[in-house]
C-alpha cells in the first residue's frame, strides 16, 4: 500500500502537489489521471524516493520513507519496476543487457541464468530473439516493450508505468494494457501504477482510479464511479472539451 | 534627486547582482566539492565495476593513442625547431635534445595532453552522460537502485587517473623523438651529444613532475566532463550547452591547476 499525507512539492514559484491525500491500495491496478502538468509524473517519482515532499509524509508499505538516507532510498527503490515515458533504455547496451541490467546489478545470477531469464521476460512482452540488438534499431513500441520487460524482470514487488502507451498506434497500445493486465494478474500481490492519458483502454484495465487537479485529488474511486461521476472537471475531462470549468495554464 | 534615486538603485541592483554571482560561484563550488567526496567515497565501496573500467580505460586511453602519438610528435618537433634557431645564435645547439625534453617532461606534455584528452574523452563524456539525464536513463538508473555515480563516474574517474599518466609518458617519447630527427637532420648535432646533455640535464624528477600533473588533470577532467553531464537540462540544447560549458571549464580548469602545482613543485624544491 502506498500513502500521500498531505504532500506538497513546491518548483520554485509552482505548488505542483498542494497537500495531496493519495491512498494507492496493494494488488490492484491503480490509474492516475490529469491534465499536463498536474503532477502525475511528480506523483511517481514521489513513491520510488527520485523526488522529496516538501511538506508531508510519503509511505511505502506502512514505511515512512520521507526522511530516507540515499543508502535507505537505494534499498527501497529494489522493489520497484518503472516504465518510463520514453522507456529510457541505455543507448549504449544491447537490449538483453538493457533487461539484464537489474539481475547483473541486485542479483548474484550468473551471466547464463540472466540471458534465459531476459530471453524468456522478452518472450512474454512479444519480442523473442532481439536480445543483441540496440535500442536505436528498435521502433518506438518496441522500446516501450523492452522497458517494460526491464521493468519486470527482477519480480518486483510495485510496478510504475509513465504514459506506457502514448505515441502507440492502437495495436501497440491495446498489447501494452494487456500486458499490464498479465502482469498483475501473474502476481497476485503486485501493486501497479499507471499514469496514462490513454483513458478508454486505461479504465479498461484499472481496477481504481485517481484524477489529479490542482496539485489534489479530484476523485478516487472505481472506473465505473469515474465514467458516472456528475463532476463536472471530471465529466470535462472524460470529454476531452477545452470549454468547462477546468483551468489550463 | 531623480537622478539621485537612479545612482542609488543602479548601485543596489549592481551590488544584488555582484552577490547574486558570489553566492552562485559558491553554491555551485560546494555542489562539486559534495560531488567529489561523494565520488571518493564509492571508489572504495562495492560493486566494484572491473568490466566498466577497463571499457573506459581503453576508451580514454587506448582510442586517444593515435592523436597523442601525432600531436607528441609534431609539439616535438616545433619546439625543438624553434629552440634551435634560439640556441644556434649562442652556439648552444647541443643543449637542444636536454632543452626539449625538459619543456616536454614538466610542462608541454601534461598540458598538450590534458588539452588533448579533455578535447576528445571529456567532451565524449559530457555529450554521453547529459544524453542519458536529458534522456530520462539517469532517472531510470536511479529507479533501478543503481547510483549514477558509482555507475558512471568512478569507472570514468579512475580511468582517468590510470591513462593520463600513460599517455603523457607517450607524449614525452613521440615529442623527444621528433627532437631527435630535428636535432639529427636540421641542426647537425651528433646522437652521442644529444643525449649525452640530455642525461645530464633531465633528471626523473622532471619526468615524475610532469606525471604528477597528469594525475591531477585526469582527476580534473573526469570530475569536471562527469558533473557537467549529470546536471545537464533542456533537451538537445542542453547537452549542447553543457559540453561547451565542461570543455570550456576544464580547459580553464588545467591551466589554472597547472600554474598551482608548478608553483608548488618550484617553492617545494
Amino acid at each position: 500500500m502506498i500513502e500521500f499525507q498531505k504532500v506538497t512539492k513546491i518548483f520554485g514559484s509552482f505548488r505542483v502537489l498542494d497537500e495531496l491525500d493519495l491512498h494507492i491500495p496493494k494488488g490492484k491496478i491503480t490509474l492516475i489521471l490529469g491534465k499536463s502538468g498536474e503532477g502525475k509524473s511528480v506523483t511517481i517519482k514521489h513513491i520510488m524516493g527520485l523526488l522529496h515532499p516538501t511538506m508531508g509524509r510519503v509511505l511505502v508499505d506502512g514505511e515512512d520513507i520521507t526522511d530516507f538516507s540515499d543508502e535507505q532510498f537505494q534499498e527501497h527503490r529494489k522493489k520497484f519496476g518503472m516504465l518510463f515515458q520514453n522507456a529510457a533504455l541505455f543507448d549504449g547496451l544491447s537490449v538483453g543487457e538493457n533487461v539484464m541490467f537489474p539481475l547483473r546489478e541486485h542479483t548474484k545470477m550468473g551471466l547464463k541464468d540472466m540471458r534465459a531469464r531476459a530471453e524468456k521476460v522478452l518472450e512474454e512482452v512479444g519480442l523473442p530473439g532481439i536480445q543483441r540488438k540496440y535500442p536505436d534499431a528498435l521502433s518506438t513500441g518496441e522500446k516501450k516493450r523492452v522497458g517494460l520487460a526491464r521493468a519486470i524482470v527482477n519480480h518486483p514487488k510495485i510496478v510504475l508505468y509513465d504514459e506506457p502507451t502514448t505515441g502507440m498506434d492502437p495495436l501497440v497500445s491495446e498489447m501494452i494494457d494487456n500486458l499490464i493486465m498479465e502482469v498483475s494478474k501473474r502476481n497476485l500481490d503486485l501493486t501497479s501504477v499507471v499514469i496514462s492519458h490513454d483513458l478508454k483502454a486505461a479504465l479498461d484495465i484499472a481496477d481504481n482510479v485517481v484524477m489529479l487537479y490542482k496539485g489534489r485529488v479530484q476523485l478516487a474511486g472505481s472506473p465505473e464511479a469515474f465514467r458516472s461521476s456528475k463532476d463536472p472537471v471530471i465529466r470535462q475531462f472524460f470529454a476531452g472539451k477545452v470549454d468547462g470549468p477546468m483551468e489550463f495554464f | 534627486m531623480a537622478v539621485t534615486r537612479s545612482i542609488q538603485n543602479l548601485m543596489i541592483q549592481s551590488i544584488t547582482g555582484l552577490g547574486h554571482v558570489v553566492t552562485d560561484l559558491i553554491e555551485g563550488l560546494g555542489e562539486f566539492l559534495i560531488f567529489v567526496g561523494k565520488v571518493l567515497r564509492l571508489i572504495v565501496r562495492r560493486p566494484f565495476r572491473v568490466r566498466l573500467l577497463f571499457q573506459q580505460m581503453q576508451f580514454i586511453g587506448y582510442e586517444s593513442t593515435f592523436i597523442i602519438l601525432l600531436c607528441g610528435f609534431f609539439i616535438g618537433a616545433a619546439v625543438s625547431l624553434q629552440v634551435g634557431t634560439i640556441f644556434t645564435i649562442f652556439g648552444a645547439q647541443s643543449m637542444l635534445g636536454a632543452a626539449n625534453a625538459k619543456a616536454l617532461a614538466r610542462e608541454l606534455s601534461p598540458l598538450m595532453a590534458g588539452f588533448l584528452i579533455a578535447g576528445r574523452a571529456g567532451a565524449a563524456i559530457t555529450a554521453e552522460i547529459s544524453t542519458m539525464k536529458v534522456n530520462e536513463q539517469i532517472d531510470a538508473m536511479e529507479a533501478m537502485a543503481v547510483d549514477p555515480i558509482s555507475y558512471l563516474v568512478v569507472p570514468r574517474f579512475l580511468a582517468a587517473l590510470i591513462m593520463l599518466p600513460l599517455l603523457v609518458a607517450l607524449f614525452n617519447l613521440t615529442g623527444q623523438a621528433a627532437s631527435l630527427m630535428i636535432a639529427l637532420n636540421i641542426f647537425d648535432i651528433d646522437q652521442g651529444i644529444f643525449f649525452d646533455k640530455m642525461a645530464r640535464i633531465v633528471s626523473w624528477k622532471d619526468v615524475w613532475s610532469g606525471l604528477q600533473k597528469a594525475i591531477v588533470f585526469g582527476g580534473i577532467i573526469a570530475l569536471l566532463a562527469c558533473r557537467y553531464g549529470l546536471t545537464a537540462s533542456g533537451g538537445a540544447k542542453g547537452v549542447g550547452r553543457a559540453t561547451t560549458n565542461s570543455v570550456v571549464m576544464m580547459l580553464l580548469a588545467l591551466l589554472s591547476v597547472d600554474f598551482i602545482i608548478t608553483y608548488l613543485q618550484i617553492v617545494w624544491k
